[in-house]
């Protein structure tokens, strides 16, 4: 417990029925093509709680959040995303933004935007309000009628954060949405994302290959290895963030901390 | 003065394309002219657009019933070939019992088939519009499933996660995605159903530019059958300019991605 830091394995003990749980995941498995991706894999995403997910290429960050979303089905274990129990007929309550911005070219951004409410059929005048309510704060307003072409990198991946949130999902999955970005890009897109959700009580979980993406957006940060896939650790990272310190990220809390992840997610490269 | 302003950029465009062929006409007629060939054998370009202006009312008729097939044909063969693509795209049952069977059918040579259909339906119009859709129904299967297939399939994970169905899917993503592939397909077609239409009216018809053609060969009425061959490409190219027309309209809704126009040559 030294400086606010909290760390322990991830046991797989903690088979608790959580009520606050909005994502909870119980020994998780998954193959594909009969190698283990993912194996008894326990995890649990509170109401107002931000998780960051960090670890090496191809440990099954990516496919964990795909099996949350629904788009992949686990092969052992339980999944349970908004109160739901997942099946392979029950999909589309969570929300989810890939790496890439995947918006539709042929459509403006407005269009782009209101995608997810539009398959559920709310009509178009009542969707175009809730893009136009939203468009301010993600800092679209002004090109609600561009073309995705048009808009640099940065602004794409805030018109697919809006797709995505728009169905007002609790549950927000976000994969490496920064990724693509440049480095001034990324930090901006960072800090601008830290507020809008800022009041939200969403659930919100991140992968990332950033640990210090990880450390300043996230309340609570999980780190995954390779062979065996799984998460070996986790971290309390709640107090590095609501100091409000401008370059928090050169605090000797901060520095501290990405050393222990980074050691962690080091010991394991080493060994694979 | 403004006239000549809207038809400058136009003509720039067309330029190469007139005086590549005038020089090969004018090549054509030279080479008649000083090798002294005879009319019956190859007939020099003027005589040719002397018959096309002497006997233009036949042109004109016999056009006219050839592109009332080719018209069938070809609207019978689009809609075909939608039913095919999307069921071979939405089922994999459908694309196993019938995608082979189409791929077989092309290996067989259609001109084999034509005089069959003449005993099967008769020589009304009935006969040539299949042939019609025999010659053009292919490419614009192939192009749409390869259209409707090119879709991301994260784009289709994200369909899936904003709730959508799987017909949602298909008409709101995999139908714009495939509107490239399907105009590249629906080309390739309208030029073949020319020649489709030609070989339906050579084994059996009582009018039509291929039924005038087969009548002035034997009798050497050469320059007939060229006039015939030139209102021919210019039917072929008229239906290309209308697709090409059609896709520009329905692109400009459905803008793939910012428009690029490759060239490799101009680096």
């Amino acid at each position: 417990m030294n400086s606010g830091i909290q760390q322990f394995s991830a046991e797989r003990d903690s088979r608790v029925v959580n009520n606050d749980a909005l994502v909870e995941l119980l020994g998780v498995g998954f193959d594909y093509e009969n190698t283990s991706i993912l194996d008894e894999i326990n995890l649990t995403v509170e109401k107002g709680e931000f998780v960051a997910l960090v670890g090496p290429s191809g440990c099954g960050k990516s496919t964990l959040l795909n099996l949350i979303s629904g788009v992949l089905t686990a092969r052992s274990g339980q999944i349970v995303a908004n109160g739901n129990i997942l099946s392979s007929d029950r999909i589309g309550n969570v929300s989810y933004m890939q790496q890439k911005d995947l918006l539709l070219p042929w459509r403006t951004v407005a269009e782009n935007s209101r995608l997810g409410s539009e398959l559920r059929g709310v009509s178009s005048s009542e969707s175009n309000e809730q893009v136009r309510k939203l468009a301010e704060s993600f800092g679209l307003s002004d090109v609600l009628d561009s073309m995705p072409h048009e808009l640099s990198g940065g602004m794409r991946q805030r018109v697919a954060l809006l797709r995505a949130v728009l169905p007002d999902n609790p549950v927000l999955l976000l994969d490496e949405p920064f990724g693509a970005l440049d480095a001034i890009t990324r930090s901006s897109l960072q800090q601008w994302l830290l507020n809008v959700l800022d009041t939200s009580d969403k659930a919100v979980l991140l992968v990332t290959h950033d640990v210090e993406e990880a450390i300043l957006l996230a309340d609570r940060v999980l780190v995954m290895a390779h062979s065996p896939n799984g998460i070996i650790a986790e971290f309390d990272v709640k107090s590095v963030v609501s100091s409000g310190d401008n370059d928090i990220t050169m605090s000797a809390e901060f520095i501290e901390l990405k050393k222990q992840i980074l050691d962690h997610l080091g010991k394991h490269e080493v060994v694979r | 003065m403004t006239l000549l302003r809207t038809l400058r950029p136009r003509l720039i465009v067309w330029l190469p394309a007139i005086a590549t062929a005038l020089a090969l006409l004018i090549l054509w007629e030279a080479l008649v002219e000083v090798l002294d060939v005879q009319r019956w054998l190859l007939p020099p370009p003027s005589v040719i657009s002397i018959e096309l202006f002497e006997s233009f009312d036949l042109f004109v008729r016999h056009a006219g019933t050839t592109t009332l097939e080719i018209v069938l044909g070809f609207a019978v063969s689009v809609a075909l070939g939608v039913v095919i693509a999307s069921g071979i795209v939405w089922s994999r049952a459908v694309e196993r019992s019938i995608y082979p069977i189409i791929i077989a059918s092309q290996t067989i040579p259609i001109i084999t088939l034509a005089p069959l259909l003449i005993i099967w339906v008769g020589t009304d119009i009935m006969s040539k519009v299949i042939v019609i859709v025999l010659f053009t129904f292919f490419p614009i299967v192939i192009s749409l499933v390869t259209g409707l297939r090119s879709v991301d399939q994260e784009m289709v994970d994200m369909f899936r996660t904003l709730g959508a169905s799987p017909w949602q899917t298909f008409r709101k993503l995999m139908v714009p995605s495939a509107l490239p592939n399907f105009f590249a397909g629906l080309k390739v077609a309208a030029v073949v159903s020319v020649i489709g239409a030609v070989i339906g009216e050579w084994f059996g018809a009582s009018a039509g530019l291929g039924w005038l053609m087969k009548l002035a060969g034997p009798q050497f009425q050469t320059a007939r059958v060229f006039a015939a061959i030139v209102v021919l490409s210019i039917l072929a190219m008229a239906l290309f300019a209308a697709v090409v027309a059609v896709e520009k309209w329905s692109l400009r809704k459905y803008p793939p991605t910012a428009n690029q126009v490759i060239r490799l040559g101009e680096s």
